[in-house]
């Protein structure tokens, strides 16, 4: 099937009534999730798992798509009346959107949030439309050699990029492998770490690791952290939340410069959101005439951070959908989701399951738009959530989560996992270990065995074969350069600077 | 010195992800490192637990040798925060004996007065009103199940 005629058919599946609601609930839950702060998206996706484990695929990963990328858009919105990020990926739009909302342009700075976040939203996807046919035919020459070499270099890029120390990411990985190796081995129905727990014979379910290290973690450390801000007040009414001419003039590099920034880092593996708005807000602060404005209310310091953010999700879908191998947290999530309604994310997916791949691409075109309705001239209506008291929220967030692994598998075991898991993210948390590589360890973990051990079968255990086919050799490779270059200082400098303003 | 060091979050947890390291060796060693079919259920966890034990010892020698003070905590905020996970594990443990709507109302009850100090009354209505809410979310519109207690609901 070729770009246009996939598409067809994507719009087809994605413009079906039913699907339509999905992409809408999607983006609407996306959007309060996205400001509220204390609930990230990858939180809102794991206690929301299990009540999709009945739902037709396409539909199911429209709906979760929808969280994932309406999170992005509705973080702006905290960000610019509270000062506080809504989401980590706003963390940079609170510079300039708040300074705009003090002398007076709130409307304006949410205006350009939205407006941007359209723009480059939508140029992440058609850049993903056209990117992920050409990679997934290159990933068909990939065997299990291979496979095990790009989980070792994703791995490393998410280890590399997710936090202060290196040592630190690839322990949070390790605990991750090994706790997806708890239960019964596949090949050899060998009994493993099950400390004398039949229940354990099975494995421990996913939705009990992501919904504990994520969102119970985030609740005990949203509490912890004890924010209090005070809100500004919303503009009413479209017109004052549109930006002037002069705005929007100011803006039209930042939205070219947030698209392809926004996009290029999100394929990468372990960057996310976050770190490419910092990127873009760094490059339109070095190529502006007049930096000295960046800080004090530069509609384009809002304008290239809210677009790369969001251009970032289409391209973290790329490596997601056509190699199965997700980048972050979220979509790690996704990518378990997906596997449990019998779906394979991988260079396949296009051909095997088209109404999950091009029906998951056309409804986010229309999401980017039910998004830019939902978030401009509904956006008062949704900063109302901000005066909610946040006592109310926390033991709901608590009560889902118990809903959520009770759901699983109906016993009040995996309750008690839940609630020990909840407390390891949260000392991952205290102790600055990030939490994003052991999920990831965790969703890869079994691939990863299974490449390595298939791999090993088909050379008669000769552990050389991943260096002697050459696709392999280089991602090792890349693999090792990567894990090494930090103990460089001078690299590892830069390196950290980077990590920091991201975090 | 001694007592900085033992303090230090960085040495502690890498003392327990040592520990868990030997374990994962331990129970590795038990189980076949190669067939003949290829490499057997304990050769990946040996590898993994291997490095563990590298990474944490490491951890542990940077974090000792660097010494100095380890992050200061805001121990009264880490207090609530833990005080809420010990009331959400009570919850739990209730949960098989008096039910999920019962518990959580409790649960509910007890973050909002103790932990962000609210007037027990308006922890009272909103722990009735979320539990109530979730009952007819979940079992009634949805069609999920919950735990019940020896009361039935």
């Amino acid at each position: 099937m070729d770009v246009l005629g996939g598409l067809m058919h994507g719009f087809a599946v994605a413009l079906k009534p039913v699907n339509l609601l999905w992409c809408f609930v999607g983006c609407f839950f996306g959007t309060i999730v996205g400001i509220l702060p204390g609930l990230g998206p990858a939180a809102t996706i794991a206690l929301l798992l299990p009540l999709t484990f009945k739902m037709d695929p396409a539909g199911g990963i429209i709906m979760l798509a929808g969280i994932y990328y309406g999170a992005k858009y509705g973080g702006s919105t905290t960000s610019i009346l509270l000062n506080i990020p809504g989401e980590s990926s706003s963390v940079v739009t609170c510079i300039d959107g708040h300074q705009m909302a003090r002398k007076g342009r709130a409307g304006p700075a949410l205006g350009i949030a939205a407006i941007a976040s359209f723009v480059a939203g939508t140029f992440g996807i058609v850049a993903l439309t056209l990117l992920a046919p050409p990679v997934a035919n290159f990933a068909l020459q990939f065997s299990s050699p291979e496979y095990f070499a790009l989980m070792c270099l994703g791995l490393a890029l998410v280890v590399l990029l997710s936090g202060q120390s290196l040592v630190k990411g690839l322990l949070s990985l390790l605990v991750g492998l090994w706790l997806t190796s708890v239960g019964t081995d596949l090949f050899t129905a060998q009994a493993r770490f099950i400390f004398n727990e039949s229940a354990l014979l099975g494995g421990i379910d996913f939705v009990v690791v992501a919904i504990g290290v994520f969102a119970i973690a985030e609740v005990l450390a949203s509490i912890d952290a004890g924010e209090k801000a005070h809100m500004l007040p919303v503009p009413r009414g479209l017109r004052n939340l549109l930006p002037s001419w002069d705005e929007l003039k100011a803006c039209r590099f930042a939205f070219i410069n947030g698209s392809i920034t926004g996009f290029i880092i999100g394929i990468l593996p372990g960057a996310g959101a976050t770190i490419s708005s910092f990127i873009a807000y760094g490059i339109e602060k070095a190529f502006s005439r007049h930096p000295e404005k960046f800080g004090e209310g530069a509609p384009e310091g809002v304008a290239a951070p809210e677009g790369a953010n969001n251009a970032d999700s289409g391209g973290a879908l790329v490596p997601l959908l056509t190699l199965g191998i997700p980048g972050g947290g979220t979509t790690a999530i996704m990518l378990s989701a997906l596997v449990l309604w019998g779906v394979r994310p991988g260079p396949l997916l296009m051909t095997e399951s088209p109404d999950v791949f091009w029906g998951l691409v056309a409804s986010m075109y229309i999401g980017n738009v039910v998004l830019l309705v939902l978030n401009l001239p509904l956006v008062p209506v949704f900063a109302q959530l901000l005066r909610l008291p946040v006592y109310t929220l926390f033991p709901m967030i608590l009560g889902i989560a118990i809903v959520g692994a009770y759901g699983v598998s109906g016993r009040l075991f995996d309750v008690a996992l839940l609630i020990g898991f909840g407390l390891l993210g949260y000392v991952m948390v205290k102790l600055k270990y990030p939490t994003a590589p052991l999920i990831l360890g965790f969703v890869l973990g079994d691939a990863m065995e299974r490449a390595l051990r298939q791999s090993l079968m088909m050379s008669q255990g000769n552990l050389a074969t991943l260096v002697e086919r050459p696709i392999s050799a280089i991602m090792l490779l890349m693999a090792v350069v990567i894990l090494v270059l930090p103990l460089f200082s001078r690299f590892n400098k830069a390196r950290t600077q980077a990590v920091a303003e991201g975090g | 010195l001694t007592r900085d060091v033992l303090r230090n979050g960085d040495v502690i947890s890498g003392a327990v992800l040592a520990a868990l390291g030997a374990y994962i060796l331990f129970e590795a060693s038990g189980y076949s490192f190669r067939s003949e079919d290829g490499p057997g259920p304990g050769f990946f966890p040996t590898w993994y637990g291997v490095l563990m034990i590298a990474l944490s010892l490491a951890l542990m020698i940077s974090a000792a040798v660097k010494g100095g003070p380890s992050a200061r905590y805001d121990w009264p905020a880490i207090g609530k925060a833990i005080g809420t996970w010990l009331a959400f594990a009570a919850s739990a443990a209730l949960m098989g004996w008096i039910g999920f709507l019962v518990s959580f109302a409790l649960l509910t009850f007890f973050v909002i007065t103790v932990i962000f100090r609210q007037s027990p009354l308006r922890a009272a209505i909103v722990a009735v009103c979320a539990s109530a809410g979730f009952y007819i979310v979940f079992p009634l519109a949805l069609g999920v199940n919950l735990p019940t207690g020896v009361l039935g609901f």
